[in-house]
């Protein structure tokens, strides 16, 4: 195809040539997200609000003030991990849907460590012990429930689209279970499905005196690092992004694509089994039933509006943190309800997935590299 | 699809049936028990035969649509929405207001299959990103405006819920619903009778016409439609439009036919579990009903156990069986998925874009 560019001038070649990568990986996500949310001040128009005092309401909420940024951050940590999930599971060509069951998963174990080593078997552990076995353990099991799917994947072929869904719906009927039965909070005051405060040792310190930001946040800035090295770094990253980017080639390459593609996806599932770990040890101290609803979704947007970048996750997560903690200043601004929040996401995602709307609207041209999701069902 | 696989579902629906006539109590017929049984399993399986007819339209001209669970949501919102708005607003009686939810649900998937279409057929997205986007979209589309029109001040119907103008009736079908006991069967609400109909409707049209004919092609080999003058964009699009027209046909089951209310999130998978019966019953209409039959009969047990189970003493009741059988058809469709029940075979084309 005849582009614009081999026809312009050398110098407007060369510009172009730099500009492009930076408009590709900056421009696209950035545009999404203004274009989502022009059209969800529409929305808000719409509804009778007023859309820039929303968007004031909303910026102010969630940076205006240090208890605002602490509860932004607060937000963010769980996003940053489950975010990184579903990218890494990306990168690996994998799509996984399944991050809210792992992320369930891992905050019921991290709070079974909790709460009953202590309180079942009487072993008192010092916290330096007992807050890293509660997120191994919770990482674990967020690993091992994505491995499921991920070997349903490599060894029958079960696509692991419907097979993480269906691990989602098992996850919150066991939890369910547990919750309302072995594992629930013996406090007769208690009405609802959770588990008991986990021991004081098992709980994440608090980054500063006074606010709710805690180490986690850091943590899930560590892990984002450790994730970027990973991929970018190591063999097995490289064997993960091979796979990823063709599996046909990666077999003649030697790489063992099945055992790959079930690494992947433990990995994926250990990020998103931290995700629901660290809510449980440094934020609410306990599970509750229905509190990781949402959070898959959520994960794959930002997943998608980072461009499977650690980097990007970061930002995209840190956005969609603040989105969601402004929320409640905005509807106390405009009387519109939180929900709005949901459908801008929704836009954004929908702008990102679908860039080529961007494109047009916008004039970018060029593509990049593009994960193929659909390869077909069943076995 | 087989006869092994046909053979493979009676098997699973014959257990099911057992257990809750097993637990049952003593003193109820197993006649009366079994036709209950029957009756909820073909109402309940409604949603999820109109699921998965929609997958088998999108999916037979070659379009992978995820999308059906955010479809049937938004359609159950909406349709919903119709039915209490030209009841209270306009005064209309409620039977029409109920048939005009019902055309407002079915516009609803349509335009979200025209979406889907526009995003996979003309801008080529990943399927599978397409189909996710109208999930997240729907859900947050509808707890956005639950909340706004109904739970706000200030909002049309003042922070109140309104009266919704019911359910679909029941029909009895002649002769056959005068039986006695067995005629419970064939005494069902509108929907589930059309669903039926439409699963022969789909199997005459995909097989025996020249429509069915050109949607196969064109989800089996693109580039040889093309070439003998076949549109294969415009075959697409009106295939995932009636799709989603089906879908929200389904959607409207869940606020105009079983209960008259909505909540957010209330299809609760029911788009998934359709897909994973539309791909048991290997892309044709027959066995997509056959494996949405099962599924029925897994939530069919649930609902009938209360009804004829002894009652079981309190400190048992967390251990209740019905978390046991609730994550059968999630099982169910994990182990369809791996092909140990006979091979699965979509359609060449399925989820590649055309490019020309």
């Amino acid at each position: 195809m005849q582009s614009s560019e081999e026809r312009a001038s050398p110098q407007t070649k060369s510009i172009l040539r730099f500009l492009r990568p930076a408009l590709n990986t900056l421009g696209v996500p950035l545009l999404a997200v203004l274009t989502a949310m022009i059209v969800g001040g529409v929305v808000i128009a719409l509804a009778g609000g007023d859309p820039f005092m929303a968007y004031i309401g909303l910026f102010e909420g969630a940076f205006g003030s240090p208890k605002a940024l602490s509860e932004t951050a607060v937000w963010a940590s769980p996003y940053i991990f489950a975010g990184l999930a579903v990218a890494l599971a990306f990168k690996g060509g994998l799509f996984n849907i399944g991050a809210e069951g792992q992320l369930a998963f891992g905050a019921v174990m991290a709070a079974l460590i909790g709460y009953a080593l202590p309180g079942w078997l009487h072993i008192d552990l010092p916290a330096f012990i007992h807050i890293p076995l509660a997120i191994g353990f919770g990482a674990l099991a967020g690993a091992l429930w994505a491995a499921i799917p991920g070997a349903l994947k490599a060894y029958t072929g079960g696509h692991e689209v419907i097979n993480t869904i269906m691990m989602n719906y098992i996850a919150l009927n066991m939890t369910s279970f547990l919750l309302n039965g072995p594992m629930r909070d013996p406090n007769p005051l208690n009405v609802v499905a959770r588990t008991p405060l986990i021991a004081e040792s098992a709980r994440i310190p608090p980054l500063f005196e006074g606010f709710r930001v805690h180490w986690g946040f850091i943590l899930a800035l560590a892990v984002a690092v450790v994730v970027w090295w990973l991929l970018w770094k190591t063999t097995m990253g490289f064997e993960i992004r091979t796979v990823g980017a063709n599996p046909d080639a990666a077999k003649y390459a030697g790489i063992n694509v099945k055992r790959t593609i079930v690494l992947t996806m433990a990995l994926s599932g250990l990020l998103a089994g931290l995700a629901g770990t660290i809510e449980v040890t440094a934020l609410n101290y306990r599970h509750e039933l229905g509190f990781s609803i949402g959070y898959g979704f959520d994960a794959i947007a930002i997943a998608l509006l980072g461009k499977n970048h650690p980097v990007g996750v970061v930002l995209a997560a840190i956005l969609f943190a603040a989105m969601r903690n402004g929320g409640t200043r905005m509807q106390f601004l405009t009387q519109i309800p939180v929900d709005i929040i949901s459908v801008i996401q929704a836009l954004i995602l929908l702008f990102v997935a679908a860039d080529a709307i961007i494109r047009y609207i916008y004039r970018i041209r060029a593509r990049e590299e593009r994960v193929v999701l659909t390869r077909g069902w069943g076995g | 699809m087989d006869w092994r696989r046909f053979g493979f579902i009676a098997f699973i629906i014959a257990i099911l049936f057992s257990v809750v006539v097993l637990i049952g109590k003593a003193e109820i017929s197993p006649a009366v028990i079994i036709t209950s049984m029957l009756a909820t399993t073909i109402a309940v399986a409604t949603p999820l035969t109109l699921g998965a007819l929609c997958g088998l339209y999108c999916e037979r001209a070659g379009v992978v649509n995820i999308g059906i669970e955010g479809m049937m949501l938004a359609a159950a919102f909406f349709g919903w929405l119709a039915s209490i708005y030209m009841n209270t607003v306009f005064g209309m009686a409620p039977m029409p207001s109920l048939i005009g939810g019902v055309a407002f649900a079915i516009l609803t998937g349509g335009l979200l299959g025209l979406l889907h279409s526009v995003l996979s057929v003309t801008f080529k997205v990943d399927q599978i990103i397409g189909g996710t986007v109208i999930n997240i979209l729907a859900v947050g589309i509808t707890g956005f405006l639950n909340r706004q029109l109904f739970f706000e001040k200030g909002s049309i119907f003042g922070g109140n819920v309104p009266h919704a103008p019911g359910v679909l009736p029941r029909i009895q079908i002649p002769l056959l619903a005068d039986i006695p006991v067995v005629g419970r069967i064939f005494d069902q609400q509108p929907i589930t009778l059309a669903a039926i109909a439409l699963v022969f409707i789909t199997h005459f049209v995909l097989f025996y016409t020249r429509w069915g004919l050109r949607t196969r092609s064109v989800g089996e080999h693109p580039r040889a439609a093309d070439t003998v003058g076949i549109n294969v964009v415009r075959m697409r699009y009106a295939n995932v439009i009636i799709g989603g027209m089906l879908a929200g046909l389904g959607g409207a089951y869940f606020t105009l036919e079983s209960v008259p209310s909505f909540e957010p999130l209330m299809t609760n998978g029911r788009g998934f579990i359709a897909l994973a019966a539309m791909i048991f019953g290997n892309w044709t209409p027959f066995g997509a009903w056959a494996a949405a039959l099962v599924f029925g009969a897994a939530q069919a047990l649930q609902i009938n156990l209360q009804f004829f189970r002894e009652s079981i003493p309190p400190q048992w009741a967390f251990l209740q069986i019905s978390y046991i059988v609730g994550l059968a058809p999630y099982l169910l469709t994990m182990l369809i998925l791996t092909g140990i029940v006979g091979k699965n075979i979509p359609p060449a084309a399925d989820g590649q874009p055309y490019e020309k």
